[in-house]
């Protein structure tokens, strides 16, 4: 099985220099974007390869790139933001990226500058993520020295500015708008969905945002071709992908692995299985905003369409695990609660809805709840939803609330019942 | 026009709204919060909420918020689905979780729009039973009380305080569900406009603090239209009375005139209509060694009449601050010979020049909307914030037009405040702005230029020049100046809508003229140019139209011709003359009868004091500085013997057998008369409703149909209800009964709808939201441009500012707070103010050795003072800056060479 993503990756080892990242092919991909194709070329190869953004959302990434203004006469400069401020609850994908090979991240990034002909480039790195940030900073003073970044790249005559920008630390930057009113200086607000940042971003400024997990596979697709990447998955979505898994199984982790793996493998063959001692009960496939599967959906392939049929979705594809010693309703208020502390406080649902939905589950938690309460949980997991907030954090908060009221009703009507939690 | 459908009925609307304001104007009620027909859609409230259908088959729909979405052919849209209307209730819900739901001590009571929002959503029962969170308030200040625990986070006074006014010291504070609103620390709020936010807050957050200390709820109050007084841009207001107190002004919505907004100074410089200076009894003496003391009308009439020496012999000095009709009547009185405007020469020739250019070049003066409209400016000479708050307000919408353009482009409606603000950034549209010193504007100012008035003037009339080659040339322009101006009048050359804003308050002719050519060199066959002039006083461009002599020559005529009687009218001769002048013309008239509302200098010289109404009491009409004609109301009947200026001249006349007033019954015979000699007044009869205007035999109530303790008010004086006092000189009556419905713009004496109590309510007076009121705008323009064969540009270039040795020329500042005569007696306004001071150049102050708030002496041929100099980093060297009507500085004619000391104590 290939891992482009973490070939170089040893554990517990100081990530490649730019001296041996060079030397086991890396960059060569810059050399050949840069000289030899036309930014069209590369937005056709990546749309070939059916590569997904691996931010969450899983939209077509040369599709996205498409939208991008381009030729002499659109607003300069123009921006690639890279969606670094990994926060979303047990998730460490990017991290692990980050940490083991920087220098493949700041290869992707002049590939998907040259694809939308960016002009700066911004790393949006999460707050706490203090080795990726030395990493990254040695990585790219490297880059810039080896003439990678800085004016006239690899004597091709592109020319990229890249910085680090490490975010104060809100959740919510985690969503693309957000992001760049903080990065102009503003409140970590959403914008509205239009006008698109490919068209209006950054400073007003065409702007293209991907995560760093969905740049770091383009060196690969630009040395081996569509077909290959494509030929790495078990589904019609190209390449590999970070999974990971957290909570009670034997070895938490992260393992790249092709697109398409089943639940189950990863569980079993990856994680090691359950602890001893414990039961699988259910999983949130890909972070914290997504809905709980069970026990019979384990031979779920993970991509962005299995998943979804089988009634959540892929996210980020690192999965929380419940097992049968932890109480799903604290489970789900901890959720909350995170939640509820993260909300920017632009619109009513979020701002008020969430807290409230926290502190309810709280009071179910310890022993105060009313059976009323579910009904309560259930109109904010309705009302609270796609299209009736500002932005997509309050549904996906919703998302394990709105499965755990189904999957784990006895539970919640148990504690109502018997006025404690009985796990404790 | 687009059709949509709302509940499966068609429905014709103008095409590229949104929906929320396309159904708000079908007269459709959706909840809204975060909307504001001003401020447009950002999204934030989620309260109103639509279901929106794909296509006709489409049954299930999605929800949507209306204010976000499009208004686009075809649109099919339900308002009363049941899950939508439950997705608005929870909103609601939501909203009043940690609402305190103190309604009863609340002053926004009975005018909130969250109540109406509220009880139109139907939630009536609150199912959240955790702690409600609780903030801290702060002092903002004496115009704005705060009280954060009643918010309910819908951004609009951060949006209208920073965004769209400007501010700087106001914002959002924490996150998640503890944002807070407010300034950083505790601390008057700064902006001039700040008093909105009174209106803009959909609650009670932030209340009016100067109603606070004299609260009545919305319906009990006597409320009637009326103009402010406090400028002359003409702001229309809406004050209100209990008790025979003026208690608070709101905006009344004007769409060509001020919006939804009002300055702080027209806000909250009301007070002195409840002064304890009031004069509310006549007052007279028979030596001027003797105090005033109260009399009688008839006895002071009487007196009048016994020592009255023929008309000839009778000066008449009116006031740009009394209504057209008072002035007109003293004008009758005297005869047009005698009568005198009541300004010094300086301003006279100012003003005449104003009308001058309004009404003989071809550039059009600009309501307030068409400033706002503007797409390139020049502002010449004028200190706009502090002179006219609300055209500054204007300018700062101006410079977004041109940015603007970019969302047109990129298919953004502009509509999308948030999206729009965000695609726009910071970017400006041209605003040049040359003045004597820096301005509060110049943050938006693409370059500013700062100079002495003739070289501002030599300024605009390089750049005509470059636009025309038949406007004069400038000699000796410097060098340096000519990007500038080239950059001027490409700009303005480029816009679609050119504007030219200068005026009076530099003092300087030749600005005016200047400014007068830049804005005719723009104008082409299809090219429109605006000319907005600023004057100081409510009325004016009135008085200017109405024409007479100035102060001076009423002073010469009274040391010519020893002056047996002189009629001051509603003016403290004291702000436009220097007291040493003023004394001589007051020891060459024999007789000075004052007709004037409050105690001044010019009351305490006077023989006989006759009492008159304030604008509160009174009704007459005034010409702002665009030239519009408006009508103001009395709000509440005068007490004691106070009456109208025009009715006190008019009682002078008939105990003197001047035979024009027997016909004057009401102010309608005034307005009648004028019209028929004033050529310019022909048609100011049609700017509002005669008093004989009734709907279905009634007339329109001050008093909303809520008005409580009606039988009780008096009751302690007399338990028998007293009867409504008559109001037969307006289509308006002092009383709860009448025409309950909508009345015509220029008489909506308040803005209310079944089920909108709050100023919200003034979409349901519109066809439009946002746009015109119902039967168009109220007021008329009076002065219009001319069509001519060929530009008259004024060829008197001025000659460059020269420095002198010793001597500094001394300009006019002026202050929002403090430099206007009546607004200064509120308390409110009197903390705002500064004390006086002389403006120096950071090198001049070297040059003299003295440091800000060190005393200085100003000698000038008419005045000495002594000062606290403040250093002004953008003053021209040999320049000093004297701030006008500030306590302590004496009227004087300004601009002025004067001598600058340093006081020192050794």
């Amino acid at each position: 099985m290939e891992r482009p993503l973490t070939k170089n990756i040893r554990d517990g080892m100081e990530p490649l220099d730019i001296a041996a990242y060079e030397k086991s092919g890396g960059y060569r991909a810059v050399h050949k974007a840069l000289r030899q194709m036309v930014p069209k070329d590369l937005v056709d190869l990546v749309t070939a390869s059916n590569l997904r953004g691996r931010g969450g959302a899983g939209f077509p990434t040369g599709q996205k790139w498409a939208t991008v203004p381009m030729g002499d006469n659109v607003p300069r400069p123009k921006y690639l933001v890279v969606d670094a401020d990994e926060m979303e609850p047990g998730t460490f994908k990017d991290r692990f990226l980050m940490e083991g090979d920087p220098h493949q991240l700041i290869e992707g990034i002049i590939l998907g500058a040259y694809a939308i002909q960016a002009d700066i480039a911004f790393i949006f790195l999460r707050h706490e993520y203090t080795k990726s940030a030395q990493r990254l900073t040695r990585a790219m003073a490297e880059a810039y020295d080896r003439g990678y970044l800085g004016s006239n790249i690899a004597g091709s005559g592109f020319s990229l500015q890249l910085r680090l920008h490490i975010s104060a630390g809100r959740y919510i930057c985690g969503e693309g708008t957000a992001m760049l009113n903080s990065m102009q200086g503003g409140r970590a607000i959403p914008r509205h969905r239009l006008p698109h940042p490919t068209v209006s971003g950054l400073w007003g400024k065409p702007t293209n945002i991907n995560n760093a997990e969905t740049l770091c596979n383009l060196p690969h697709i630009v040395n081996n071709g569509a077909d290959w990447f494509k030929g790495l998955s078990r589904c019609k979505d190209g390449g590999t992908k970070i999974y990971g898994a957290s909570g009670k199984v034997k070895k938490p982790g992260a393992w790249e692995l092709p697109i398409g793996t089943t639940i189950r493998e990863i569980l079993e063959e990856h994680a090691g299985g359950m602890r001893e001692g414990v039961k699988f009960r259910a999983v949130i496939p890909g972070g914290a905003s997504t809905e709980f599967l069970l026990e019979e959906h384990l031979d779920v392939q993970m991509d962005y369409d299995s998943v979804p049929k089988a009634g959540s979705r892929l996210g980020t594809g690192t999965m929380i695990v419940l097992d049968d010693q932890t109480c799903p309703v604290g489970m789900v208020h901890n959720l909350e609660h995170f939640f509820a502390r993260e909300s920017c406080g632009w619109c009513t649902p979020c701002r008020e809805g969430l807290p409230w939905t926290a502190r309810i589950l709280k009071d179910i938690e310890e022993g105060r709840g009313m059976m009323d309460d579910l009904g309560r949980l259930e109109n904010l997991g309705k009302d609270l939803w796609l299209g009736r907030t500002f932005c997509p954090l309050a549904p996906g908060a919703m998302e394990p609330l709105r499965s755990a009221l189904v999957h784990f009703r006895e539970d919640f009507e148990r504690h109502i019942r018997e006025k404690r939690c009985p796990w404790r | 026009m687009a059709t949509i459908y709302i509940d499966d009925i068609p429905y014709e609307v103008q095409p590229g709204q949104s929906l929320l304001s396309a159904c708000l104007s079908l007269g459709f009620n959706i909840p809204y919060f975060c909307w504001h027909p001003a401020l447009h859609s950002v999204g934030a409230c989620r309260q109103c909420a639509v279901k929106q259908f794909r296509n006709e088959k489409d049954t299930r729909g999605f929800i949507t918020m209306s204010c976000m979405a499009e208004a686009a052919n075809g649109a099919r849209i339900s308002i009363d689905d049941p899950e939508v209307k439950g997705f608005r209730k929870s909103v609601i819900e939501w909203l009043m979780m940690n609402h305190p739901h103190d309604c009863p001590v609340c002053d926004e009571g009975g005018e909130c729009h969250l109540q109406d929002m509220t009880v139109m959503t139907g939630h009536s029962y609150r199912e959240y039973r955790f702690p409600k969170r609780t903030y801290r308030n702060q002092d903002l200040g004496p115009f704005v009380n705060h009280e954060m625990n009643r918010c309910i986070q819908c951004y609009r006074c951060v949006r209208f305080y920073k965004d769209y006014a400007g501010g700087k010291d106001f914002n959002v504070f924490g996150i998640r569900s503890h944002i807070s609103f407010g300034r950083f620390e505790d601390g008057a709020l700064e902006s001039e406009f700040s008093g909105n936010l009174v209106e803009v807050c959909p609650t009670g957050v932030f209340t009016d603090k100067t109603l606070r200390r004299h609260y009545t709820r919305k319906w009990d109050l006597q409320t009637a239209p009326s103009i402010c007084v406090h400028c002359g841009v003409g702001c229309n207001t809406i004050p209100g009375e209990r008790y025979g107190e003026l208690r608070r002004i709101h905006t009344r919505y004007n769409g060509e005139v001020n919006g939804y907004f009002l300055c702080d100074r027209g806000r909250y410089g009301y007070e002195f209509v409840n002064s304890d200076q009031r004069i509310r009894q006549p007052m007279f003496r028979g030596n001027r060694e003797r105090p005033l003391e109260p009399t009688g009308k008839e006895e002071a009439l009487q007196h009048l009449a016994s020592i009255w020496p023929g008309p000839s012999k009778v000066i008449g000095i009116g006031s740009p601050r009394a209504s057209l009709e008072a002035n007109f009547a003293l004008r009758t009185l005297v005869g047009r010979e005698s009568f005198y405007l009541g300004i010094p020469e300086s301003e006279h020739r100012l003003l005449k020049l104003v009308l001058e250019v309004l009404s003989s070049g071809p550039a059009r003066s600009p309501s307030l909307h068409d400033v706002e409209l503007a797409d390139a400016v020049l502002v010449l000479g004028e200190d706009v914030t502090n002179v006219a708050p609300m055209v500054a307000l204007a300018l700062r919408q101006s410079v977004r037009q041109k940015p603007m353009e970019i969302c047109d482009e990129i298919g953004l409606t502009r509509w999308a405040d948030a999206a729009v603000r965000e695609t726009v950034q910071d970017r400006k549209g041209p605003l040049f702005i040359a003045t004597t010193a820096g301005t509060k504007l110049d943050d938006v100012a693409t370059r500013t230029f700062h100079g002495a008035p003739d070289d501002l003037a030599r300024l605009g009339f390089a750049v005509a020049r470059v636009l025309s080659a038949e406007a004069p040339e400038v000699p000796d322009l410097p060098n340096e100046l000519a990007p500038l101006v080239r950059e001027i009048a490409e700009a303005l050359k480029a816009a679609k809508r050119p504007l030219v804003v200068s005026g009076t308050s530099c003092g300087s002719e030749s600005v005016i003229l200047g400014a007068a050519n830049v804005a005719w060199a723009l104008c082409k066959e299809d090219q429109r140019a605006d000319l907005c002039m600023i004057v100081p006083e409510c009325n004016s461009l009135g008085l200017a139209m109405m024409g007479g002599k100035s102060l001076d020559a009423a002073f010469h005529e009274a040391a010519e011709n020893k002056g047996a009687l002189a009629i001051i009218l509603e003016n403290d001769l004291y702000r436009r003359a220097a007291s040493e002048r003023l004394k001589g013309f007051f020891g060459n008239v024999k007789t000075i009868v004052a007709i004037d509302h409050l105690r001044n200098s010019t009351v305490s010289e006077a023989d006989v004091v006759l009492p008159t109404a304030t604008f509160a009491e009174a009704g007459g009409s005034l010409v702002n500085n665009e030239g519009r004609g408006q009508r103001f109301f009395p709000v509440m009947p005068p007490r004691e013997d106070v009456q109208e200026s025009w009715r006190w001249v008019r009682d002078i006349m008939l105990v003197v057998k001047h035979l024009a007033a027997e016909k004057w019954q009401s102010l309608d015979d005034v307005i009648a008369t004028m019209a028929k000699t004033v050529p310019a007044f022909n048609s100011i009869a049609d700017i509002a409703p005669a008093a004989n205007f009734r709907i279905a035999g009634m007339k329109v109530p001050r008093q909303p149909h809520r008005y409580s303790g009606r039988t009780a008010m008096l009751a302690n004086v007399s338990v028998h209800e007293p009867k409504p006092p008559d109001d037969p000189g307006s289509p308006l009556a002092f009383s709860m009964e009448g025409y309950e419905g909508q009345p015509p713009a220029a008489l909506i004496p308040r803005f209310w709808s079944p089920g909108w109590n709050s100023v919200q309510a003034i979409n349901k007076f519109q066809n439009e939201v946002g746009g015109p009121l119902r039967g168009g705008d109220p007021g008329r323009r009076l002065i219009e441009p001319s069509a001519i064969e060929k530009v008259p540009y004024f060829q008197e270039t001025p000659e460059a500012f020269c420095r002198r040795d010793g001597e500094w020329l001394i300009v006019a500042a002026h202050h929002i707070f403090g430099s206007e005569e009546l607004s200064v007696l509120s308390p409110g306004v009197v903390e705002r103010c500064r004390e006086a001071y002389l403006g120096i150049s950071p090198e001049d102050a070297e040059t003299l050795h003295v440091a800000g708030g060190i005393k200085v002496k100003l000698v000038m041929p008419t005045a000495e003072y002594t000062v606290s100099a403040r250093i002004i980093p953008s003053l021209p060297r040999s320049m000093a800056v004297l701030p006008v009507g500030l306590r302590g500085v004496e009227a004087a004619d300004l601009p002025a060479w004067g001598r600058v000391f340093v006081e020192r104590n050794d």
